[in-house]
């Protein structure tokens, strides 16, 4: 019970406050200054919205899944010296989020537990890394040689003889890719259990999907060649996703340009409407979570117009964490720790699509879907911005404690 | 103790307690240095202000800027230390004690009028105009027995707080 309220675990049904009134939300002041500052909680592909009720749900509030006592507390009559001066609330807050915070959570990575502590547990799991690295880990590295090789030798042609036969050539391209994947997800020995129908190749439908590493987007292309948006990325990634991922149609954005995203919103919407295109893929959470929790979906992929098909994804920790904390490792090695390790197991299920209900908008959408993928995959929610893991929270919020603080003295101060 | 290694052993632990007079049990003294590990990125053994802020709740705190004074650059003994007056056990006094330290910024040890006026300008920000907080400040000031010009010491902070107890407490999460 403590603990609930120290870090806030959600439900998406709002927690009562004892004695606070509502959050303002509706506040003339936030409103005309709320377009500059929707930094923390904006989303991305989401065009800066002039509606006025959407401008008020920039997001659950985040006040009400927090632990906060601050204010002065209940109207206890007249306001003292004492009053004034007692700030403990705000600092118990500050002292809470030191000791632990449910944002810090998501990213943990859970090293695996060493189990090698004594005499002949030891041995076998020397065994067991000389087995990983020196058996399994060439035979793969082997396995995912020829893959290449085969997929070259076969797309390269592809690509450039068949330019004329456009639609031959996207399929051929399609098969390839999806060949490819499986070539990658063999050099882990992944074990992919599937449930649920099959994406089928539709206009007018998008899929989202929980996000935990890079390779979500290869265990999902093995079985169906999406068309992802991705954040472009250097190196020999950013390679492969100008060439190779570029023929099956993906869309690639930068999160540090600002403007970039009504270019992304624009491209995305163009290929939701073209018919031919493949199915489009979309990670809302915007950054990689460690598969326990899910942090709050970006509205974009919601307020296409189009059905929305949910997927969730479930990684079995016992075999590998398979969690790619991008702050800590590279793609490189955590491909490579994947690779040495005995297998990355894993649950995909394709969950009912989804379209937006009257009355509902974009973000209550995509708040209802996180919860349908939340509940599937056994993930806890949180009511985080992915995004606060590469900028700071929007001043808004501060505001906003600021604010009920104000109309708790002024309220006092007129008690006689 | 000054390095961050990942592993804390007994007399690590026996001395940290020892300096914090065993407010945090063994457990919580574990567990908080797992926290702290995972603040400190780079295993500098110190928590830059940056990392602190990394804490989307710490960040949107309305204080956080005169606690980051207080906690930037602090070694784990230290940080314990601190985060010692947010435990049960810890006295009212401690508690008063860290209350007053965030008011005076600049450790002189008296906490003027336009110290007080600080703190009350981060928490209320725009929503109350300087002068209505001058005015309010001034009038509770009198009420109590000050004037505008008075310094406010430790002891003054304590008689002003009185036996109605100071709730300040944080639990630290024991896995």
């Amino acid at each position: 019970m403590k603990k609930e309220k120290l870090f806030g675990f959600i439900n998406i049904k709002k927690k009562e406050k004892e004695e606070k009134k509502p959050k303002p939300n509706k506040n003339p002041n936030s409103q005309t200054k709320s377009e500059s500052e929707r930094e923390g909680m904006s989303s991305r592909g989401g065009k800066l919205s002039s509606s006025s009720s959407e401008l008020d749900l920039d997001g659950p509030n985040i006040e009400d899944y927090l632990p906060s006592g601050s204010s002065i507390n209940e109207p206890r009559g007249k306001l003292r010296l004492r009053d004034l001066l007692d700030i403990s609330p705000t600092l118990t807050e500050a002292a809470g989020a030191i000791v632990d915070d449910s944002f810090t959570r998501c990213f943990k990575s859970n090293p695996p537990e060493p189990w090698n502590w004594n005499v002949y547990l030891f041995p076998l799991w020397c065994f067991g890394v000389a087995v990983r690295y020196l058996i399994l880990f060439p035979a793969r590295v082997v396995v995912l040689t020829i893959g290449w090789i085969i997929f070259l030798s076969s797309f390269i042609p592809v690509h450039f003889l068949l330019k004329g036969h456009d639609k031959l050539r996207k399929k051929m391209e399609r098969v390839l890719v999806e060949l490819m994947c499986s070539f990658f997800v063999a050099s882990w020995t992944g074990v992919v259990k599937y449930h649920g129908p099959r994406p089928s190749i539709r206009p007018k439908q998008v899929f989202v999907a929980n996000h935990t590493s890079m390779i979500d987007f290869i265990i999902l292309e093995q079985m169906t060649a999406f068309a992802v948006i991705m954040q472009k990325h250097p190196g020999w990634v950013g390679l492969l996703q100008s060439t190779i991922l570029e023929s099956v149609g993906c869309i690639w954005f930068n999160r540090s340009e600002a403007k970039d995203r009504e270019i992304v919103a624009k491209k995305l919407r163009d290929h939701v409407q073209g018919v031919d295109n493949n199915p489009l893929l979309i990670f809302p959470e915007g950054t990689c979570i460690n598969n326990q929790y899910s942090v709050m979906f970006k509205k974009g992929a919601f307020e296409l117009g189009c059905t929305v098909c949910p997927i969730a994804i479930k990684y079995n920790k016992i075999f590998v964490d398979a969690f790619w904390n991008s702050r800590k490792q590279s793609f490189t090695m955590h491909l490579l720790q994947l690779m040495t390790s005995w297998a990355v197991v894993c649950d995909v299920w394709y969950l009912e699509p989804q379209n937006l209900r009257p009355g509902e908008t974009p973000i209550e959408f995509a708040e209802r879907v996180r919860d349908i993928i939340s509940v599937r995959a056994g993930l806890k929610k949180v009511p985080w911005d992915g995004y606060l893991k590469y900028s700071r929270p929007s001043p808004k919020h501060r505001e906003r404690k600021q604010q009920s603080f104000a109309e708790s003295v002024l309220l006092r101060l007129e008690e006689k | 103790m000054g390095n961050a290694s990942s592993m804390l052993t007994q007399y690590d632990i026996e001395e940290v307690q020892d300096y914090c007079h065993n407010l945090f049990s063994q457990q919580e003294i574990v567990s908080l240095y797992q926290r702290f590990c995972q603040l400190d990125r780079n295993a500098k053994g110190f928590i830059s202000a940056d990392e602190f802020l990394s804490v989307p709740e710490f960040a949107m705190n309305p204080l956080s800027q005169r606690l980051l004074k207080m906690v930037d650059g602090l070694n784990f003994k230290d940080f314990v230390a601190f985060l010692s007056a947010f435990t049960a056990k810890a006295s009212v006094e401690q508690k008063i004690q860290l209350i007053f330290k965030v008011y005076d910024s600049d450790g002189n040890g008296k906490v003027s009028f336009n110290d007080i006026l600080e703190v009350l300008r981060d928490l209320s920000g725009s929503f109350i105009s300087d002068d209505q907080r001058e005015q309010v400040l001034t009038q509770l000031l009198k009420e109590a027995g000050y004037s505008r010009d008075s310094y406010l010491m430790l002891d003054d902070f304590i008689k002003v707080f009185g036996s109605s107890g100071l709730k300040m407490e944080v639990e630290v999460p024991v896995d």
